[in-house]
């Protein structure tokens, strides 16, 4: 740090600016996340002597990434160090700095497909912040009490979720349900989603080598399978869903299973919350005796705008913020899962979220999205594949048809198939 | 009248002698408009004339210094925003919607109207009381509606079910069958005010002889309302329509906020923001803004000519 410390000094001093700069910071939404990011970015702030401001962002990823296109595409200076999700680094390549010259091979500590992820054209364009899969998340104490078992495949939660959702309404609590997920027509659907088809061996919508995969009869059954849940063991109200709406009902206590992210897990165990110490954490189930477990790999980056006045100071707030200690911090803080692989090793983590040593070899094997072969075009992708889902869960569609569209409308997109950038 | 046929009489007398008067008339019109008109360039024109260029290129938002002329493929090329099925449903369900809204806040704004026209000592507070919906700003009122119609801890659910009107709670903005009926019934509820406003000032400007004649003659209060009150309030309810149906046609944020980005109740705009931030197309996307300004303009013409001939009928 003082190595650090002292080089910027000298080249502040190269420049003739003494004064303090001031920098700005984007990351994420007020609220217990920001909070986090917040305390650390002060540190750093005390450390140097320079100022940090914070740019809070909308909640939903989409319309963060809307908010960053629009600063960025007119070339604004208000942004210098901005969080990014695991799907943008193609998406906003052009106007990020490239952070090889700066980061000392810092990048060697990370995830190596996480570092893959985020370098586009050979520049490095964002670090590694944190790391997310899907997860499920469970009631230890009602499936302790009705004497079932974890389960394993979709069919065997649903039959459990279902158990348990008509005894506990039968002893009185009518808002009892079995298991909320995000079926909101947003990014966060095509996440879903894309944990079923997996589970089922249905593909990841465009494989590997950029050719449309979805119509497949696997991926129909992993649709008909979610389509099933909703007015049974999930509130129809599902499909207008997000995170913070499947978390405020499993919090209240009226949800049997949940399907979210890391994060839940320290706001669901702080005081106050009516089932801390009641939660259990287990992978994702497989569709069926021949699926698999499979996750969604999500996460943030941490990015440098092209336009920032002060490159060299938001890169070193960046490796600072990214780097192993405040990743611990943030680990044991905010249950933000570390891109450094070491941390899972560390007692104090794995004390204050146990489930990180569990699912680390979810966390290795986790399903990306098709973002790095479709680069430019995943948002329309993704877009394409959340709505059609989103049809066979309201019923509006059928999934063979449904996906039949769905291969036509993404084949329109890429008549050659999508070709990677690098 | 008498105004009327003052101003109308002068050239047909002396033209010769008018005209010189009314050119500097015109030309000192002309100068105290400019400065609006030049405003006016700058802040609507000139935007309207990039989008209308943008639209003829394949410009994508992450580098718009590298475009290229594609002439009118972004309209009627092989994917084409005229070729769109998602964007014909966009139309669809914005036409759909500005006609169902605009009706039910014309009945309604007329109905409110008609009561806070009749004298009583709470008229002032009533007519303050009314305005409250249409003071909130749209997105604060579609995300309070967001949650008093949610079906997990909505309000909403909690009352009717407690009336006894459904047995489990609806899903309002989730279902399918319900959500565009929600959006209608939020934008119905915040705009009812701007409508009965509108009309009860047009209500306060009926000249009262005439009711006094007709309650003389024992005239029945509902003819005295399709005979005298509609008639006179006509002009004034028309252009109340008007706003409302332009403003209708453009609708983005109640639908934004409450129902995202649901493929059942896409309207014009949120099809236009889509193509144009989500997935950077700024090329297709201003194709698509440019017909939604089209349509607009379409819809304002055929208004304008309307009335027009209205006018000169009578």
């Amino acid at each position: 740090m003082k190595i650090a410390l002292m080089s910027t000094a000298a080249l502040l001093a190269l420049a003739g600016t003494a004064e303090a700069a001031t920098l700005r910071m984007a990351c994420g939404a007020p609220g217990p996340g920001q909070n986090v990011c917040i305390d650390s970015a002060k540190e750093w702030a005390k450390k140097t002597g320079h100022e940090v401001k914070f740019v809070a962002t909308p909640n939903d990823s989409n319309e963060q990434l809307a908010l960053l296109q629009q600063l960025l595409g007119s070339g604004s200076d208000k942004i210098d160090v901005m969080q990014i999700d695991v799907v943008w680094p193609g998406i906003l390549a052009n106007q990020l700095l490239d952070l090889k010259p700066y980061s000392k091979g810092a990048e060697a500590q990370h995830f190596g497909s996480i570092i893959t992820n985020n370098t586009v054209a050979g520049k490095l364009v964002a670090m590694p912040w944190y790391i997310d899969t899907g997860m499920m998340y469970y009631r230890k104490d009602l499936l302790g009490k009705y004497r079932l078992p974890a389960p394993s495949t979709w069919d065997e939660m649903a039959a459990t979720a279902r158990k348990i959702q008509d005894a506990e309404r039968a002893a009185g609590n009518d808002k009892m349900w079995g298991f909320v997920w995000q079926g909101r027509a947003y990014e966060g659907l095509t996440c879903n989603a894309l944990e079923w088809l997996a589970s089922f061996n249905g593909g990841t919508v465009v494989d590997a080598q950029g050719k449309v995969s979805v119509n497949n009869p696997y991926a129909g059954k992993a649709l008909d399978t979610a389509a099933k849940w909703v007015g049974t063991i999930s509130p129809k109200a599902v499909l207008n869903f997000a995170e913070e709406e499947a978390r405020g009902v499993f919090q209240s206590g009226n949800a049997v299973f949940m399907r979210n992210w890391p994060y839940a897990w320290s706001v669901m165990n702080q005081d106050g919350s009516a089932v801390k110490g009641k939660v259990g954490v287990m992978p994702l189930p497989k569709g069926g005796n021949g699926g698999r477990h499979a996750a969604t790999l999500g996460g943030w980056q941490l990015a440098v705008s092209k336009y920032s006045k002060n490159p060299q100071l938001a890169a070193d707030l960046l490796l600072y913020m990214t780097g192993a200690q405040v990743q611990k911090y943030r680990a044991i803080k905010g249950s933000f899962n570390p891109t450094i692989p070491a941390l899972y090793k560390d007692p104090d983590i794995i004390k204050a979220s146990p489930f990180m040593a569990e699912l680390y070899p979810t966390f290795s094997s986790a399903v990306p999205r098709p973002s790095t072969v479709t680069t430019g075009k995943y948002n329309q992708v993704s877009n394409q594949f959340w709505n059609a889902t989103h049809d066979v869960l309201s019923g509006n569609a059928k999934s063979s048809d449904a996906l039949a569209q769905l291969d036509r409308s993404l084949k329109r997109l890429a008549p050659a198939g999508f070709v990677s950038a690098k | 009248m008498t105004s009327q046929t003052l101003t109308a009489a002068p050239p047909v007398r002396a033209p010769s002698v008018q005209s010189s008067l009314q050119r500097s008339r015109q030309r000192m019109a002309w100068l105290l408009v400019a400065p609006a008109l030049l405003v006016l360039l700058a802040i609507a024109g000139w935007p309207l004339l990039r989008t209308i260029w943008f639209s003829l290129t394949d410009a994508q938002l992450g580098d718009l210094t590298q475009m290229q002329f594609v002439g009118l493929d972004n309209y009627i090329g092989e994917n084409g925003v005229l070729r769109d099925a998602e964007w014909w449903s966009a139309v669809a369900n914005t036409l759909q919607f500005s006609v169902i809204s605009v009706t039910l806040e014309t009945v309604l704004g007329l109905s409110v109207a008609l009561l806070l026209n009749t004298p009583s000592r709470a008229r002032t507070l009533l007519r303050a009381a009314v305005l409250v919906p249409w003071a909130i700003p749209t997105i604060v009122s579609a995300k309070m509606w967001s949650w008093m119609l949610n079906d997990q801890y909505g309000v909403i659910n909690v009352m009717l079910q407690g009336l006894g009107l459904i047995d489990t709670p609806l899903a309002f903005i989730a279902d399918p069958d319900l959500s565009f009926f929600t959006i209608i019934l939020v934008d119905v509820w915040k705009t009812t005010p701007f409508m009965a406003l509108l009309m009860l000032a047009a209500l306060q400007m009926v000249p009262t002889d005439c009711y006094e004649a007709a309650r003389v003659d024992g005239v029945p209060r509902w003819r005295v309302f399709t005979h005298i009150t509609l008639p006179l309030i006509l002009p004034a309810v028309l252009v109340a329509m008007v706003f409302r149906a332009l403003d209708a046609l453009r609708v983005f944020d109640l639908i934004y906020v409450m129902t995202s980005n649901s493929r059942l109740t896409k309207s014009m705009s949120v099809y236009v923001r889509e193509q144009l931030v989500d997935f950077q197309q700024v090329g297709f996307g201003s194709a698509s803004a440019t017909v939604l300004f089209l349509i607009i303009v379409l819809f304002t013409v055929a208004y304008m000519a309307f009335t027009r001939r209205r006018m000169q009928g009578v």
